[in-house]
């Protein structure tokens, strides 16, 4: 490997933590050369590599698309793959897990409870009956596709939940990801789940204490924009529940 | 009923193994079936895949087209049947992916859209912009999620099958968040745990693809198949290996060299034009192209860059405006994963490692030699993709071979015997190799890195675009020399809790089996064929190799080679042309 891309070096502050031996997190430092073309992830393989191979964390493509390495990166939600150590120059750059989610080694946090929010939306087409694949497609033309497309996006990488101050409040609230994943079904021309779905999220009082800041689509590494799927949702609800005191209303 | 036991159990949840589980829990909803995996199923590499998934659903297109494509492709090397069960299964699990909620490309008028594809006559790639990947597996996660008889063991590292009276009985498992070590019994195993592209240096393949799957079979006693061919895709980013995909030279992008010469055009691949001409010069076929390279290299024409030679993808004349309107992502790529701008900047590529063709030997319906083993998708190698794999075929590959395989291993486990004390036994012993060898240390004085990167270099050197007698058996000895000095592995992390440090070292013991398993099958090779190139016996021998390679490995470690026929039925071996 040459060096002819390398700044001198850069400090990070990286969160400990082993639950056998630490009560609590702390912060270790280390120093690591500082490449035009290495990003935070880069730093962490460094460390394990050639510094400390105790050092634990999650990443897998090292291209924005697998989810994996959500870090807090000088106190903000972060990809790690997608952050440059040039642009936190000249440092010390502190890694941490991802804010609002239990621990479980490191730099390692728990995604059972996101998951299960995950799942709880019924995230997949509903229909009364399979069409049976000889059937052919459900047509759908590119603006019908449009509608829901950019709620699909979403990587899974938490960082909007690492962002959102009701999540930070309340962890029982099912959160932004989970949100956009219920809208992005509801808007697909091909489903008719919706009503269950809006059931499923009229239980979460949280919605309702979702400002207007957006701060979980300004973090969102791929303009998912669950905060827009949430607006949408309360206007949504809010209709339904005046049309159920007309006459012509759906109850 | 013991609780982790199962009828089926999937080690890996990405295309092939979703599929295989959500074909088992429709085949019979009484079947206890579970996806174990050591990532979350939606972290899975399938998830980086970009171009498009092949099937016939256009008229003017024909199932023989697509397999003609596939086995001429393979340089003839594909089993003919297999190619045929592939071509005509494919349409229908796509429009099964569609019915399950698939955001793929449409038609202004609402029909499926499909593009073209390299080294595909007709236009049969349907895709999702170009992360076609991502929504696949996303797809498949989310539905999947819809079946209450599939249990989940998200993060648990496999490190072993139980095959005991000659029949696969379940697996040896580690829970990474509690360093748990435990025996997961099941009637029926099906690995889908991907490729092996880390064994290289180069590649676009993520971290976590290790050749887990192959290693297991291979110690469980099954044969891999056809290892010596792996895929150079041309163009990847030389540090991280980021994939620069194909439209960016079918959108007008030169590959260069130091000199900023279109060197193409001294290998046989066309005239320079300055705009893109199908199947000549930058769109000439994979593996032709990654072949320049090392002989460009060889005139000393190749750029140094800091991880070795490279050359140059320029799109600078196609302007920010045409980049940004065609080819998005690939800025996207440069500018937020290498800093760099295409717009004004040369894009430094070389050729990286991209697929394995090779894989767990199964039949048709997924089995392999082992009763109640299967594999599918990139680990397991059925053939369809023979010497050369095309783009597009893998995803499909994936849907079609994942479904098959869970229904056979479905029927399979409805009238199978329940494991047995062996298997019990064998887990026990697993159990404690790991406590004693690993987790409690030996005293040992190597580290993971430098062994992986040792292998990943040998790799590089001895069996990577171009090989010889001479290079295969250099990296052969070193291999033996790493498996060695693996043995004697000392590992900072003690911590039961998320030790990725053991995982790693784990990892690097099944990537020196594969290894071992690709440069014995390409050593064995006396001839050049799709992705396996040979200066020493650089022709095609079909009087002789019209064969698969079988590696199995003995007790003692060494990898023994045997050959089976391939399976010819309609389209007798050919020559490959492209560009004339």
């Amino acid at each position: 490997m040459g060096d002819d891309a390398v700044t001198g070096t850069i400090t990070l502050e990286v969160a400990r933590y082993r639950p056998e031996r630490e009560s609590e997190p702390t912060l270790q430092r280390f120093e690591v050369p500082c490449r035009k073309d290495w990003v935070v992830l880069d730093a962490l393989n460094h460390i394990k590599d050639r510094l400390d191979g105790s050092l634990s964390y999650r990443w897998s493509c090292r291209m924005g698309i697998c989810g994996s390495c959500g870090m807090m990166v000088n106190g903000e939600p972060k990809l790690t793959c997608a952050t440059f150590l040039s642009a936190c120059a000249p440092g010390p750059v502190r890694v941490e897990p991802l804010r609002f989610f239990p621990v479980v080694r490191d730099l390692v946090v728990e995604l059972t409870d996101f998951l299960a929010k995950i799942g709880s939306v019924k995230p997949w087409i509903v229909r009364r009956d399979e069409k049976p694949a000889g059937g052919g497609e459900f047509l759908q033309t590119p603006l019908e596709v449009d509608e829901y497309k950019p709620y699909s996006m979403c990587i899974n990488c938490m960082l909007c939940y690492a962002a959102c101050p009701v999540y930070g409040l309340d962890p029982g609230f099912v959160g932004p990801a989970a949100i956009a994943l219920a809208q992005r079904y509801n808007l697909d021309s091909r489903d008719r789940g919706k009503s269950e779905r809006m059931e499923i999220l009229s239980q979460h009082e949280g919605i309702w204490g979702c400002t207007f800041v957006g701060e979980c689509s300004q973090v969102c590494p791929k303009n998912v924009d669950p905060a827009g799927a949430i607006q949408r949702y309360k206007v949504a609800a809010v209709t339904d529940w005046f049309r159920s005191f007309l006459p012509w209303g759906p109850r | 009923m013991d609780p982790m036991s199962h009828d089926v159990l999937l080690v890996g949840g990405g295309a092939a193994g979703l599929r295989a589980a959500i074909a088992i829990a429709e085949a019979d909803p009484r079947l206890k079936v579970a996806v174990v995996s050591k990532v979350y199923p939606m972290r899975s590499h399938t998830v980086s895949a970009e171009g498009g998934a092949a099937a016939v659903i256009k008229t003017g297109d024909s199932l023989d087209d697509h397999a003609y494509d596939t086995i001429s492709g393979g340089d003839w090397l594909s089993d003919q049947d297999a190619v045929e069960t592939f071509v005509r299964d494919a349409p229908e699990e796509l429009l099964r992916l569609e019915h399950w909620g698939c955001p793929w490309s449409r038609e202004p008028d609402g029909h499926i859209a499909v593009r073209a594809f390299g080294g595909m006559k007709k236009m049969r790639t349907w895709f999702a912009a170009d992360k076609t990947g991502f929504h696949l597996l996303h797809t498949l996660f989310q539905t999947s999620l819809k079946y209450p008889a599939v249990t989940r063991y998200d993060e648990w590292f496999v490190t072993k099958i139980l095959v005991d009276g000659g029949r696969a009985q379940g697996v040896v498992g580690i829970e990474m968040k509690t360093g748990r070590i435990e025996t997961i019994l099941a009637k029926a195993v099906i690995l889908c745990t991907g490729g092996c592209g880390r064994v290289f240096a180069y590649t676009t393949n993520a971290s976590i693809k290790n050749g887990d799957g192959m290693a297991l079979a291979y110690r469980a006693g099954a044969p891999l198949k056809d290892m010596e061919f792996v895929q150079y895709h041309p163009t990847g980013l030389p540090f991280t290996g980021i994939l620069i995909t194909e439209a960016a030279r079918a959108e007008g992008g030169y590959l260069v060299n130091k000199d900023g010469y279109r060197y193409l055009q001294d290998y046989d691949l066309g005239k320079p034009e300055p705009g893109p001409v199908l199947r000549s010069m930058e769109l000439g076929p994979r593996d032709r192209l990654s072949q320049a390279f090392v002989k460009e290299q060889a005139k000393g024409r190749t750029a140094e860059g800091p991880y070795g030679p490279v050359v140059y993808l320029d799109l600078r004349h196609l302007g920010e405006k045409l980049i940004q309107a065609r080819i998005p992502f690939v800025r996207e790529l440069c500018l937020k994963y290498e800093n760099i701008d295409p717009v004004r900047e040369l894009i430094p590529v070389r050729p990286v490692i991209h697929y394995m063709m090779g894989g767990v030997h199964t039949d048709l319906n997924g089995a392999t030699p082992i009763a109640g083993l299967y594999a599918a998708g990139e680990a397991a190698c059925v053939s369809i993709n023979g010497a050369n794999r095309l783009g597009s075929n893998s995803l499909t590959e994936c849907v079609v071979f994942g479904a098959r395989a869970g229904r056979a291993a479905a029927s399979y486990a409805a009238r199978a015997e329940p494991p047995g004390a062996g298997a019990r036994e064998q887990g026990a012993g697993e159990k404690r190799r790991l406590e004693e060898g690993l987790l409690r240390g030996t005293g040992g004085r190597e580290r993971v890195a430098p062994l992986r990167e040792a292998m990943q270099g040998a790799m590089e050197k001895g069996a990577g675009i171009y090989r010889t007698a001479a290079a295969l058996s250099e990296a052969g000895s070193t291999l033996d020399a790493l498996q060695a000095r693996c043995r004697d592995l000392s590992l900072d992390d003690r911590s039961r809790t998320f030790n990725t440090e053991l995982t790693s070292a784990l990892e690097l013991s099944f990537m020196l089996d594969v290894a071992q398993a690709i440069v014995a099958c390409a050593a064995r090779r006396t001839e050049s064929r799709g992705a396996h190139q040979r200066t020493d016996y650089p022709a095609r021998d079909d009087g002789r190799l019209l064969a698969h390679s079988l590696a199995s490995r003995s007790e003692a470690g060494s990898c023994r080679v045997d050959y089976l026929p391939v399976t010819v039925t309609r389209w007798p071996p050919g020559e490959r042309v492209y560009g004339r």
